[in-house]
């Protein structure tokens, strides 16, 4: 960026205080960080030494007006008006100040990660710095996790990046976000007429070109024959405005009258037959169960005379048939417009030289019909698809039976283990089980077994099945406790606890767990500790580690009393994660 | 079979419904007091052709789990006619005698009431299931209900675990209604599991209310009701080697199977385990 600009620029310019000031005149000298003016007379009081950190906004006059201005204004409203005695001494001033700004600007942003990423042992490349950059900018965990890590100096960048290649390669590889589409108003053949004169004047700039070539091949064809071998481009365009001229007046007559006179102006007139071509093809791609009738009219170009169902004034059909091909409809343009635009850019070339956009579109529809010439499975697959659509089920083989898909859950879930609440529920029965004997030998419970069915079926089923009261009782005991679960666990049955926590306490849980993790690996990693720098490792692991632990007792005591058996709980395996690191490292000896 | 069944009238709520009844001995002659076999029976019948009556297509098949065999005793859908539930007394009775003549010897020891074979009732459930999905695309939709009371046996644990997972993969929810002392670990699992309803009455008289409010719903009704839910799963385990139920253990780290114990080999899959490297035994995990 500021590599290839000059480090120091030197002027020669007045100070003014404001636009009519006649100014006092002096140096202006600019720096990457600062600029400052020193006045030509010493004894001036201006004297100025400004950085490019307060300067917000620069603003200058046009080339070629009497005064060549620069205005430097601050976040605060404050300005400083410079005039150069050339406009070309401006223009350098101004890119330089321009990108003085723009660098500031990041600097203020970029600082702190600068100074975080130290390049220590690592030959990192300025490409390898700026993804980190930016993948720890994206990414607020990974952010927090960096700065309590590398920055708190337990672990070194290298480590902490060590295990996430695969997340900088994925973020070097991604494509650029949008692009811009091509625009929807199709090219006006309202040119600009000049009153006064007979002169229409037509206005094209390279978007519009692209997508004239892209709306209609002819054009295009006749474009790469013709330039630069029969005219210039600047005919080519003059004669292809004329021919929009022509058809914009709809006088038909007359533009079968030029198209004789003039062989190239003929090319633009005439229908055009790629575009038949291509229609064509396209309707044959539709899906084959859809009975279409297909005939001539398909191609968009040939077309009854009442057009598309919009009545037209009788008298005026009656033309002979020689100027039919120069009739133009309105519709079919429209058509062929709006699939254009919704195709949307099929070529990335630059749109400066319209030869090369002529030509990168002329390949591309060249490979697509290449593609579909030797595609021999594209009749295959149309006989697929008209089996599919046409199948009658009672004929058809009997499919698999449907299955659920391998649900591999997200350990998140089974974060706040619900296994001390079953616990709980479970305590008082768990030694009910041994409660219950059995005294009975077993063909005595065999033969008790045999009686109640006998019962049952000598006497029938009991009447009533249930006594009211006793169903009454039942339903509400379980509307109860229904409701009671929905006041505790929430309407979804997998809400866990984590939700019903304030939000900041939540982050801070969340953000401690993947912090342990972090630590808990880098731990693991450095198991067996044989150098001195895997010891140094592993006790900076051990205190930062030591660290958490009050902070965890402090969140828990900070929850509402309410949920505070749960959130001890979840903190619970953190904690003893912590005392089993201690452990380990003291039993390493 | 069932005679193929018109697409029109196949609605979203027809289901088909299998029914395991715990017919374990020993464990009602336990519950005698509280609750008899016949009342129990009296209600799963009401139940049962309330079943039949909600919808013309509904099926139920009933099977017994003993303590050592497992048989179908009832099939809505075989003979001409739909049949009421009353017809599986008979077989009941049959199923029960060969129960017993297939038990070992006269257990005059009666120390704690054994369990029954839920994992092979389960199996046979889901074995019928499979055959009427391949019977045509048009079916009703299956569910299992377990109406059990045993207390579970760490010995099926793995049997009784892949029958979940494979009607977790056929999506055929597993719904538990235990009307024992004690809950029951597999059964919470396997209604966790598989998206089914876990319930254990409070009023065992009132047995035909619950099954008629929570259980009687059918799959597509299910998405706008709201069911009981248990407070909590447990997810303990049983050791492979043991059968103890465990909460914290070793795990082969190759085929995940469980032990109370450090072992050198793993006796699922073989592969051997290596020395432990430090003091602190990381090899101990502690499971959820």
């Amino acid at each position: 960026m500021a590599d290839k600009q000059q480090q120091v620029v030197v002027k020669r310019a007045r100070h003014k205080s404001s636009v009519k000031d006649p100014g006092t005149p002096g140096v202006l000298k600019m720096t990457k960080d600062r600029f400052t003016f020193m006045a030509n007379d010493p004894s001036s009081p201006v004297k100025l030494n400004v950085e490019f950190r307060t300067i917000k906004g620069h603003k200058f006059t046009k080339d070629g007006t009497k005064q060549a201005l620069l205005n430097l204004t601050q976040d605060q409203g404050g300005n400083y008006i410079f005039e150069f005695e050339n406009f070309p001494d401006r223009n350098v001033c101004k890119d330089f100040v321009a990108s003085a700004i723009a660098l500031s600007g990041e600097a203020g942003r970029t600082v702190p990660e600068k100074s975080a990423v130290p390049i220590q042992d690592e030959q990192l490349s300025a490409a390898e710095m700026e993804r980190r950059i930016k993948l720890l900018q994206e990414d607020s965990d990974l952010q927090k996790l960096h700065k309590q890590f590398v920055i708190g100096g337990i672990l070194s960048e290298a480590e902490f990046w060590a295990t996430r290649k695969k997340l900088l390669e994925q973020n070097y590889s991604r494509r650029p976000k949008q692009r811009v589409a091509l625009k929807n108003d199709m090219w006006s053949t309202k040119p600009l007429a000049d009153g006064q004169s007979n002169r229409v004047t037509f206005n094209l700039t390279p978007e519009i070109i692209l997508q004239i070539f892209a709306e209609k091949p002819a054009v295009r064809q006749a474009y790469l024959n013709f330039v630069p071998n029969k005219m210039t481009e600047k005919e080519f365009w003059t004669k292809y405005s004329r021919a929009e001229y022509l058809h914009s007046t709809k006088n038909v007559i007359a533009a079968a009258a030029e198209a004789a006179e003039d062989e190239e102006l003929a090319v633009f007139l005439k229908q055009d037959d790629m575009l038949v071509n291509e229609a064509r093809k396209k309707i044959r791609q539709v899906d084959p169960t859809l009975d279409m009738e297909a005939d001539e009219g398909d191609d968009y170009m040939h077309l009854p005379i009442q057009d598309h169902g919009l009545p037209r004034n009788d008298n005026k059909d009656v033309l002979d048939s020689q100027y039919e091909p120069y009739r133009r409809s309105f519709s079919q343009h429209l058509n062929q417009h709006a699939a254009v635009v919704l195709q949307g850019r099929v070529i990335d070339v630059e749109l400066g030289d319209t030869r090369s956009v002529a030509e990168a579109l002329a390949r591309t529809k060249h490979a697509e019909l290449a593609k579909d010439a030797s595609d021999v499975y594209l009749d295959k697959e149309r006989l697929e698809r008209i089996s599919r659509m046409t199948e009658i089920e009672d004929l058809q083989a009997p499919r698999d039976p449907a299955v659920a898909p391998l649900s591999i859950k997200d350990p998140r879930d089974y974060f706040d283990s619900q296994q001390a609440n079953a616990f709980s529920t479970l305590g008082d029965t768990v030694s009910g089980a041994k409660q219950l004997k059995c005294s009975v030998s077993t063909r005595e419970a065999y033969c008790s077994l045999k009686e109640c069915i006998s019962e049952i079926k000598f006497q029938g089923l009991t009447e009533p099945t249930i006594n009211s009261e006793v169903a009454f009782k039942v339903l509400n005991g379980l509307a109860q406790n229904i409701s009671s679960n929905k006041y505790h666990l929430g309407r979804n049955p997998n809400e866990s606890i984590l939700d019903s926590l304030p939000k900041i306490t939540r982050e801070e849980l969340l953000l401690h767990w993947s912090s342990i993790q972090e630590l808990l690996k880098h731990f693991w990693s450095s198991y067996p500790i044989t150098t001195k720098y895997l010891l140094t490792k592993a006790t900076k692991l051990k205190d930062a580690m030591s660290q958490i632990y009050p902070k965890l007792q402090e969140i828990k005591e900070s929850v509402q009393s309410d949920l505070r058996h749960q959130v001890s709980l979840l903190v619970q395996p953190m904690l003893q994660s912590s005392v089993f690191m201690d452990q380990a490292f003291c039993c390493r000896l | 079979m069932s005679p193929p069944v018109p697409s029109k009238i196949l609605t979203d709520d027809v289901s088909l419904l299998m029914v395991l009844i715990d017919s374990n001995p020993h464990f009602w002659s336990s519950i005698k007091p509280h609750f008899s076999f016949s009342k129990f029976l009296s209600h799963v019948l009401a139940f049962l052709n309330s079943i039949l009556l909600l919808n013309q297509l509904n099926q139920v098949v009933v099977i017994a789990t003993g303590i050592n065999s497992c048989g179908y005793v009832f099939d809505s859908s075989s003979g001409s006619v739909s049949q009421r539930a009353e017809s599986l007394l008979p077989k009941l009775e049959e199923f029960a005698e060969n129960d017993e003549s297939l038990s070992e010897r006269d257990d005059d020891s009666g120390n704690g009431v054994g369990s029954s074979l839920l994992s092979g009732s389960l199996s046979m459930a889901l074995c019928y299931i499979q055959r009427v999905f391949r019977s045509g695309p048009l079916h009703p939709q299956p569910r299992i209900i377990c109406l059990h009371g045993s207390p579970d046996g760490p010995g099926q644990y793995v049997a009784i675990m892949n029958s979940i997972f494979s009607a977790q993969r056929s999506m055929v929810p597993i719904d538990s209604c235990v009307i024992g002392i004690q809950h029951s670990a597999f059964l919470q699992q396997a209604s966790y599991i598989t998206g089914g309803v876990y319930l254990k009455p409070q009023q065992l008289d009132g047995l035909f209310q619950y099954l008629a409010t929570v259980f009687a719903t059918d799959l597509h009704s299910r998405n706008f009701l709201q069911l009981p839910k248990p407070v909590g799963v447990d997810f303990r385990a049983s050791c492979f080697c043991h059968k103890n139920t465990i909460d914290m253990g070793f795990i082969c780290s190759v085929c995940l199977s469980i032990f109370c114990k450090h072992q050198k080999k793993c006796s699922t899959c073989g592969s051997i385990f290596g020395q432990a490297q430090t003091r602190d035994p990381s090899a101990s995990q502690q499971r959820k």
